[in-house]
């Protein structure tokens, strides 16, 4: 067997099964790469008590038979999950000294189902970033390098502490969250899957909001069979989210056939971008030609309101983030600054939230501010409304033509070095988004899939979109894409 | 349009988020920076379009208008930075 901190879920459950390792076995194996990969600076709050204590109770479990597949498997959990008695600070300064006195929906679901963890993942600060550089943590490590060059590389944001744990074999899978393609882009950067739900699937209760309409948790594991495996686990419906949808999770990993003919593959002509890299363009057409070999349909479609999906998100998110960080008053929970003689409650809340957000997030809130405020409000959070209408009826009339998915590139570029982005303006940032936001805005399932290396030796991943509610079947998709792939790299251990 | 810094400082007021008078002009520059990408979204025909309120067409769940929770105060109270007999405590908000 291999190392076991390295399994998939389905190896290690198949083994656990089996009797032929313990959870406390691979719980031990994970802490020991967890510590050895501090450099990564992946872990932030590490666990391992408490992942001690479930791991000896999800062997019991097993050993009494009736264990679901996430019984006894280690688990990196975004710092952004509310984890009751854990730091739980979303990256935050304002969160400082936190420990929710609840659990999320979405962890508790996995414990309940068995799942033991490790601790708690670095990430950008409420989940706002690209490149996991706007934590208070520090920067999270990309454990891929290109080649020799010890340049340090993005993992990607937000989960960028989730993407470098699973690549790096830091636990067995990864909680992430998703608003502009925070699951798939750093898993594009970092050789892994990810997938961001339908809208509604898992219950965002617990997590902390960042863009209530968008925000949605997904698994980060080390391959498709593990997202549909993770994802039927953390789904379902939630009386505390009103958003969750009442409808019936299914056996993801049994719909994974690896039969897709005749299923209808949409290659959208408006996500080729002015400038898109070589690579970039050559991986989109070598997937393309993967799923016609398997039997798939290939067309040619149209979304034509793409090109304005970016700046809408741009107006939508921040309004959004503006009203939910609201809460961090000083008051209730966190950080509050310490004031002068004289000062009153409002001195309060500006010095708080002052000295408790990182730039980023003030940009965004008072973004979300300006565009929120009287005067403003109809041209542009009113018009981007509006237009995430049009995107999300593109996406309607697509899949109503009889699309049943569509394959894009997840990411515009492979990992870049941190720091590089330190002097480019803010939307030179929000552009790596580009392929993955109009997803968030249109509510569908999305996964990246990494399927090839570019000429430095780093990961890229295509991008496959489903129809809501039908993860299973775009897994299946993704899943006979990994295997044409046969994407089996790993980073060369350095740290 | 563009935004000056009087203007940035009105929305960081609105916001409740202190900036220091010398960093005004620079997030002035960066309202600009984001609000003229955000720009071409009048670009897009949305004549008769209605905005979106929910990405899933769904009714909201219903349910008895009753008592679910409560008699928690300890744990209300015990992340905040101050709080004082059952309390949350803040400055002097009325003379």
């Amino acid at each position: 067997m291999s190392e076991p901190n390295s399994l998939t879920i389905a190896a290690a459950r198949d083994a656990l099964r089996k009797g032929e390792t313990t959870s406390v076995a691979l719980t031990e194996a994970c802490l020991a790469a967890g510590e050895a990969g501090g450099k990564l600076n992946a872990f932030v709050h590490p666990t391992p008590d408490l992942a001690l204590e479930q791991a000896k109770a999800a062997d019991a479990r097993i050993a009494s038979g009736e264990a679901p597949s996430m019984c006894g498997i280690p688990l990196g959990i975004k710092d952004l999950f509310c984890t009751k008695g854990v730091p739980s600070q979303a990256a935050s300064r304002i969160l400082t000294g936190f420990r929710p006195e609840y659990e999320s929906t979405v962890t508790r679901q996995l414990f309940e189902s068995g799942a033991v963890m490790l601790g708690k993942l670095n990430m950008d600060e409420f989940a706002m970033g690209s490149s996991n550089e706007t934590s208070v943590y520090g920067d999270a490590i990309n454990p891929w390098r290109r080649g020799n060059d010890e340049t340090a590389l993005t993992p990607g944001g937000s989960s960028g502490g989730s993407a470098a744990a699973v690549s790096a074999d830091l636990c067995l899978a990864a909680t992430g969250t998703d608003t502009g393609g925070s699951i798939r882009q750093p898993a594009a950067f970092t050789g892994i899957t990810g997938l961001k739900p339908t809208y509604g699937r898992c219950s965002r209760w617990g997590i902390v909001a960042f863009a209530s309409s968008l925000d949605q948790a997904g698994p980060m594991t080390k391959d498709v069979r593990d997202a549909a495996i993770m994802l039927q686990a953390m789904a379902g419906h939630d009386p505390l989210d009103s958003t969750s949808a009442d409808m019936p999770v299914p056996d993801f990993e049994a719909m994974l056939t690896g039969d897709i003919r005749g299923k209808v593959i949409g290659i959208p002509d408006e996500y080729r971008i002015d400038g898109m890299p070589d690579e970039i363009a050559k991986l989109w057409a070598e997937g393309r030609a993967m799923l016609e070999d398997a039997g798939a349909e290939i067309r040619d479609i149209s979304l034509p309101h793409t090109k304005y999906a970016l700046p809408a998100y741009y107006v939508i998110a921040p309004a959004e983030a503006s009203s939910n960080l609201a809460r961090y008053d000083g008051v209730r929970f966190g950080h509050r600054a310490s004031l002068a003689q004289g000062d009153g409650v409002t001195e309060m809340y500006e010095k708080t939230r002052a000295e408790g957000f990182g730039d980023e997030v003030k940009r965004r809130v008072m973004v979300g501010t300006y565009v929120l405020s009287a005067g403003f409000y109809d041209a542009y959070y009113n018009r981007a409304r509006k237009v995430r209408t049009l995107i999300k009826r593109d996406f309607d009339e697509a899949f109503a033509s009889g699309v049943d998915a569509i394959l894009t590139p997840a990411t515009p570029s492979a990992a870049f070095p941190l720091g590089q982005m330190e002097d480019a303006d803010p939307v030179a940032m929000y552009l790596n988004d580009v392929f993955t936001v109009t997803v968030n805005l249109a509510g569908l399932p999305g996964v990246s899939v990494p399927t090839g290396l570019d000429r430095s030796g780093l990961p890229l991943g295509l991008q496959l979109i489903g129809r809501p509610f039908e993860e299973g079947d775009l897994l299946n998709v993704a899943h006979t894409l990994e295997r044409a792939a046969g994407f089996v790299s790993k980073p060369e251990k350095w740290w | 349009m563009s935004i000056d810094t009087k203007t940035a400082a009105h929305v960081a007021k609105l916001a409740r988020i202190r900036v220091d008078e010398d960093d005004l002009p620079a997030l002035a520059d960066e309202f600009n920076t984001i609000l003229g990408f955000i720009e071409q979204l009048q670009e897009v025909d949305v004549e008769g379009v209605e905005p979106m309120t929910g990405v899933t067409p769904m009714r909201l769940k219903r349910r008895d208008d009753v008592v679910t929770d409560g008699n928690q105060t300890d744990k209300v109270l015990s992340n905040a930075p101050d709080a004082r007999e059952g309390f949350f405590a803040v400055p002097k908000v009325v003379e």
